[in-house]
């Protein structure tokens, strides 16, 4: 029985570490990648630095860098995924590679893997901001890996929406500004503000679906199963949803 | 066995029937031109066969797979030519024929062989480095067609194979496609009648979604009296010139 699976698997996981090697590619041999990682980085430092007032707080811990995080995913993530199926769409190669011997959803997670292995990759470079907290002082080094951590599946909650998006509007543009949108959706939900207009029944309901509220409670250095099963789920749920309007395109 | 079967299948987009009960095989060492006019259905019922549209109605076999219910195994056994030549412009020839072998399951061992082979077969080793974009026309269809074969598959399907290439690079994609024919079973859309006659052993004739006519060239090019293919295809068409 294993080896039956087995037999069923490889076409699948063939072509998904094709395309994530192909995709990696495509934002490493381009300058997208660096461009990205740069902005990111210089967006992050500023806010961090001078919005947050790093230095202000007198304590040794990463609180106004991770502060920032959800809005910054929200912009610059759809723009490093926008492109992944509507450039497909526009090249005609959506073609090819539906004729490839491989269920959808290995394209689809090939492709999702490449551009959370580049956000991956951007805040890896934020290292150092982690090295200097311990230089200053002695932090909760417990809690910054698990704010890490948390943005880490915060950026694939919004790159999720965003490959969706791109698959749904079969344009770029489209695709970016849907993505910010929903994003926004999904990051609104756990704000105070909403939760004051809508009163605390209510007001929960939307904030348990917040990529928002799920990461302040790891900035609160509390590691909650309940958030690691949202985000996880968060991103199965879109890329169930990116591989059926995939497919939704054999239907001409 | 037919390495290629196809039965009545059908398509609709919105309420325009563009395929309407094709059907229609190809067995290994046969070429079929697949024969009609623009806009009579091909390129959609090729999509079909190859998984890329779901139709309506019908069922397509490759190499004895159900390309609905068997759509992995059967697309294994194809080799499959997209209309226009899609092809990752941002990639060398080599990475890209690299990708596609990859997908296919080959190791790097195997794809390394099966690069030099195609590079070969399709007259690309002189370009293999070469960025995709920087390639002419002629050379980007070969580098299709390349891509097509690299798993060495028991069925071919091309659409257009040889639309907007010069004389002589249709003179090459033909003798390249008549070189693979003696051991594959290869389906060739195409509305040049000159292509028909010089690599197809049979004709498929479609228009308006319908088959018209499965013969042989001859057969069909003697259904009118000047015993002209040309003039058949318009009989069966649009009847313009109907003898």
């Amino acid at each position: 029985m294993i080896e039956a699976f087995a037999m069923q698997a490889r076409p699948a996981l063939n072509t998904l570490r094709a395309i994530y090697l192909r995709e990696l590619a495509a934002y490493f041999l381009t300058p997208l990648a660096y461009v990205f990682i740069a902005i990111f980085l210089i967006a992050v430092g500023a806010f961090t630095f001078e919005i947050g007032r790093f230095f202000d707080t007198n304590q040794a811990d990463l609180s106004p860098f991770f502060l920032f995080h959800p809005w910054l995913w929200l912009v610059f993530l759809p723009a490093i995924a926008m492109r992944l199926w509507a450039d497909e769409a526009r090249g005609g190669t959506l073609e090819l590679l539906l004729s490839l011997p491989a269920p959808t959803w290995s394209l689809v997670v090939g492709k999702f893997l490449a551009a959370w292995t580049v956000a991956g990759a951007a805040l890896a470079m934020t290292a150092p901001m982690w090295m200097s907290v311990n230089w200053l002082g002695s932090p909760d080094n417990a809690a910054i890996a698990l704010g890490y951590l948390m943005s880490f599946l915060m950026a694939g909650g919004f790159l999720a929406i965003a490959c969706a998006m791109s698959a749904a509007a079969g344009n770029q543009v489209v695709a970016f500004v849907l993505s910010v949108a929903v994003g926004f959706l999904f990051t609104a939900a756990g704000l105070p503000i909403v939760g004051s207009a809508l009163g605390p029944g209510l007001a929960d309901v939307l904030a348990s679906f917040s990529l928002l509220a799920h990461f302040e409670a790891a900035q609160r250095g509390v590691l909650e199963l309940r958030s690691l099963v949202f985000y996880l789920g968060f991103i199965a749920l879109w890329l169930s949803l990116n591989a059926i309007w995939v497919s939704g395109r054999k239907g001409g | 066995m037919d390495a290629l079967k196809v039965a009545d299948l059908s398509k609709s987009f919105g309420q325009r029937q563009v395929v309407r009960d094709v059907s229609l095989s190809v067995s290994a060492g046969e070429t079929v031109a697949f024969l009609g006019p623009n806009g009579a259905g091909k390129s959609t019922t090729l999509r079909m066969i190859a998984g890329f549209l779901e139709p309506d109605a019908g069922e397509a076999w490759i190499a004895g797979a159900s390309i609905l219910s068997e759509r992995t195994q059967a697309q294994t056994s194809l080799g499959y030519l997209a209309e226009g030549a899609p092809l990752y412009l941002d990639l060398s020839v080599r990475s890209f024929l690299a990708f596609l072998a990859r997908t296919h399951g080959l190791s790097r061992a195997e794809a390394k062989e099966a690069i030099a082979r195609v590079a070969d077969e399709a007259v690309i080793a002189d370009v293999l480095t070469y960025p995709i974009e920087t390639l002419s026309k002629g050379y980007r269809r070969r580098v299709a067609l390349a891509g097509a074969i690299v798993h060495d598959p028991p069925v071919l399907i091309l659409d257009e194979p040889t639309d907007g290439l010069d004389p002589n690079q249709k003179v090459a994609m033909r003798a390249l496609i008549k070189r693979m024919s003696a051991t594959k079973a290869i389906l060739i859309s195409t509305h040049q009648l000159d292509e028909v006659e010089a690599m197809c052993s049979r004709v498929v004739l479609i228009d308006r979604g319908e088959i018209k006519a499965d013969t042989t060239p001859k057969e069909l090019a003697g259904r009118t009296a000047s015993g002209r293919l040309e003039d058949a295809f318009h009989l069966l068409t649009r009847g313009e010139r109907a003898a």
